[in-house]
């Protein structure tokens, strides 16, 4: 079951094509990752889902529906660039947005004296924007995005600005309100934090969709049956048959090497004769941030 | 429809709550007080203490020997010879007229005023009046015509004014009132739709550059939010408008009190300017005051406040697609001209031809156009009966038609600029946004 399905979705400009036919689907209630380089078309996808612009070709289903202007409400929007009235303060610029997303007063107030509470800013809640700080301003921000309890929320960049104690408050919300069953979206460039937290991605470059598919498949899907041994002792001095070392390396004073089976078959009973203490052995998989360099050609440069 | 509401309010309450809103709201009509009874003062004050003059006549010729007649507030002495230097010495004497040797009646040669202080404008026209009737009267006694004759030629003329009403009711009706009000009424326009439309514009940028835009817009309509701004922005004009004309009202009649003129005294004058007969014996101010209190006071208040709204409409949605269409302030300078421009021009136009032809056919193209209407019709208005209804309501009509054209336009670039960033578009571009879909 998919909350979100962009189908052949494709936007033009005058001069450039931001979007040329994508396709993919955004499961519900799990986080997906949006991702890809500046300029690859992310913002562009996230302005026709929040309907700021509108395709020129294909469509988006929403909750098994066509996309429009009544799914508005059950989106949450946190945008890359952070704008909030800075002469307005805290409590009625959240009552403010609270009321043009249609929440009634009292539920309004109760939602965002609990959102404050969560985030120890009930303090500031008088205080105007411009004379918070920017970690404070982004909470007040994220809050801005969720309060009306939307189905779908969209995160563009959602770490920047934060130190790694509030970096991990965020992410717990985002896992808190995925678990209440919301659906995220999440675009970043951060790729630890894309294996951290996202089950599923799509990888848009130069307008085109690269990749798609579970964090763990698209990483699996790069692997080049390529293995890392580590152990302690002496280094091997004989040859191996059946490998090919590619590297050899010092790792926390272990021995490593780096190596591919000849015949493709993994096979750590090449091992057992040779006297080394094996302490580590895997299969190396490529990181997000692997994948993301090997498919946007970033490591080409 | 609702979430304009919800930000036609935050943009109203955000601006009135505001110190310096506060301030300008409330100084402005004792301003405007303290100007008026300031002139008042100074008028009252001048009248009764008018400086006398002493001005030596050295007559050469002797033309004006004993003739001239002394006024109220300038004597003439005569002396055969004065000098520059006794001018200075003496500081009883205000200035010296030398009348030349060969000075004749038929070939008047000009006169030589010389003085300390420059003459002012209304005693300059007092010394040359006294001599040109001395010249007259010597013409007239050399054509032959007698003494008495001469003496009863002397009468005064005024013209008192009134306007026939299609009913053939007729009332008194002073030009310089009426063009006192006109102008006044198309200054207040003028500047609400600059200072107001400025506000709009900069509402617009400081969204852009706050990026709160693309916040908003993924919640409501571009339109919606523009029009929010706009009708926000026009209620605080209408709350801080009424607020000046009902303080100014009052603190006027206090001021009105204390000069002594209260409004039974208004009342009298009233009936008697609407009777020729007793006008004539009280010219002056009563007809001033009557024209004032005849003037249709609803019908030029509800026209004013129509054009005061439409002119802000016209060019507030104009102001807010500017906007939309640059980064920051500094930039909008060459999207300014354009629309600035105009304004100036017809403010010029009214004040310099309008005024003197309020019905010629400048005037009224001009009152159509509604570029140029709201500050124009404002500067007839006062001359306008019940012939010129049709004009009005014409004006009004095409007003109406070019605002919903108007924002509809400024809707579209509105909704493409708000969006974009980085560098200034060109005229052909934000002609291009007016055809993008969405």
């Amino acid at each position: 079951m998919s909350i979100l399905q962009v189908q052949n979705v494709s936007k033009f400009y005058s001069n450039h094509t931001a979007l040329d036919n994508i396709s993919f689907d955004v499961p519900r209630g799990k986080i997906f990752g949006l991702l890809g380089p500046n300029g690859a078309g992310k913002t562009s996808l996230i302005r026709i889902v929040n309907q700021i612009t509108a395709p020129d070709e294909g469509q988006i289903i929403f909750d098994n529906e066509v996309l429009n202007k009544h799914h508005i409400k059950r989106i949450g929007y946190l945008p890359e660039e952070r704008g909030l009235y800075k002469k307005m303060s805290v409590y009625d610029q959240l009552l403010y947005f609270a009321k043009l997303r249609g929440m009634n007063i009292a539920e309004a107030k109760k939602t965002i004296s609990e959102w404050l509470e969560k985030f120890e800013a009930t303090s500031w809640k008088k205080k105007k924007i411009e004379e918070l700080s920017k970690a404070m301003q982004q909470k007040i921000q994220f809050i801005v995005t969720v309060m009306h309890n939307p189905d779908f929320i969209i995160l563009d960049e959602p770490f920047t600005g934060f130190d790694p104690k509030n970096t991990q408050l965020i992410k717990d919300e985002i896992e808190n309100l995925k678990n209440n069953g919301a659906s995220i979206m999440l675009s970043t460039h951060r790729m630890e934090n894309v294996e951290a937290i996202c089950d599923n991605v799509v990888l848009i470059n130069k307008a085109h969709l690269v990749t798609q598919g579970s964090v763990m498949d698209v990483r699996n899907s790069l692997k080049d049956n390529t293995y890392e041994l580590r152990y302690a002792g002496e280094k091997l001095k004989t040859k191996i048959a059946g490998i090919e070392i590619l590297d050899e390396y010092l790792v926390d004073e272990l021995n490593c090497i780096k190596f591919s089976y000849r015949d493709n078959k993994p096979n750590l009973q090449l091992f057992v004769n040779e006297e080394i203490d094996i302490k580590e052995y895997r299969e190396i998989i490529p990181s997000m941030q692997d994948v993301f360099l090997t498919l946007t050609d970033l490591n080409n440069e | 429809m609702n979430n304009i509401w919800i930000i036609t309010a935050r943009e109203y309450f955000t601006r009135v709550k505001k110190r310096s809103f506060i301030l300008m709201t409330l100084l402005t009509p004792l301003l405007i007080t303290a100007f008026y009874g300031v002139i008042i003062w100074v008028s009252i004050g001048q009248s009764s203490t008018v400086e006398h003059q002493s001005i030596v006549v050295v007559d050469h010729s002797g033309i004006f020997k004993n003739k001239i007649q002394n006024l109220e507030s300038i004597t003439f002495l005569h002396r055969e010879a004065f000098t520059v230097e006794k001018l200075i010495e003496s500081e009883n004497i205000d200035g010296m007229v030398s009348v030349p040797m060969d000075f004749s009646i038929d070939k008047p040669l000009a006169l030589k005023y010389e003085s300390m202080n420059s003459l002012s404008v209304n005693n300059t026209v007092r010394i040359e009046s006294v001599f040109r009737e001395v010249l007259r009267r010597q013409k007239l006694k050399i054509s032959g015509v007698s003494q008495n004759t001469i003496d009863s030629l002397q009468s005064s003329v005024s013209l008192t004014q009134f306007t026939v009403e299609k009913d053939g009711s007729t009332k008194s009706s002073n030009v310089g009132i009426l063009t006192g009000l006109g102008m006044a009424l198309a200054f207040m326009i003028y500047m609400f739709i600059f200072l107001y439309g400025v506000q709009v514009m900069k509402g617009v940028i400081e969204e852009k550059t706050n990026r709160i835009v693309e916040l908003i817009v993924s919640t409501v309509k571009p339109f919606q939010l523009m029009m929010g701004k706009v009708i926000g922005i026009a209620l605080v004009g209408l709350t801080q408008l009424s607020i000046w004309i009902t303080l100014t009202t009052i603190l006027m009649g206090i001021v009105g009190v204390v000069v002594g003129l209260n409004m039974n005294d208004l009342q009298n004058v009233s009936e008697i300017a609407n009777n020729p007969m007793l006008a004539e014996m009280d010219k002056g101010n009563v007809d001033m005051i009557a024209t004032a209190l005849n003037l249709p006071f609803l019908k030029i208040f509800g026209v004013f406040v129509f054009y005061f709204l439409g002119g802000y409409l016209f060019y507030g949605a104009l102001f807010a697609a500017i906007g939309s269409a640059v980064d920051s302030e500094t930039d909008t300078q060459q999207f300014m001209l354009p629309i600035t421009l105009p304004l100036v021009f017809s403010f010029a136009i009214s004040f310099s031809i309008v005024v003197g032809d309020p019905h010629g056919t400048l005037a009224t193209w001009m009152s159509m156009i509604p570029i140029s209407s709201p500050v124009v019709m404002m500067v007839r208005l006062p001359f306008m009966g019940a012939e010129h209804t049709w004009q009005i309501l014409l004006s009004m009509a095409i007003m109406i038609a070019s605002i919903v054209g108007v924002i509809w336009l400024a809707g579209k670039i509105y909704r493409t600029g708000i969006l974009m960033y980085g560098k200034k578009p060109t005229y052909k571009e934000l002609a291009k946004w007016l055809f993008y879909k969405n």
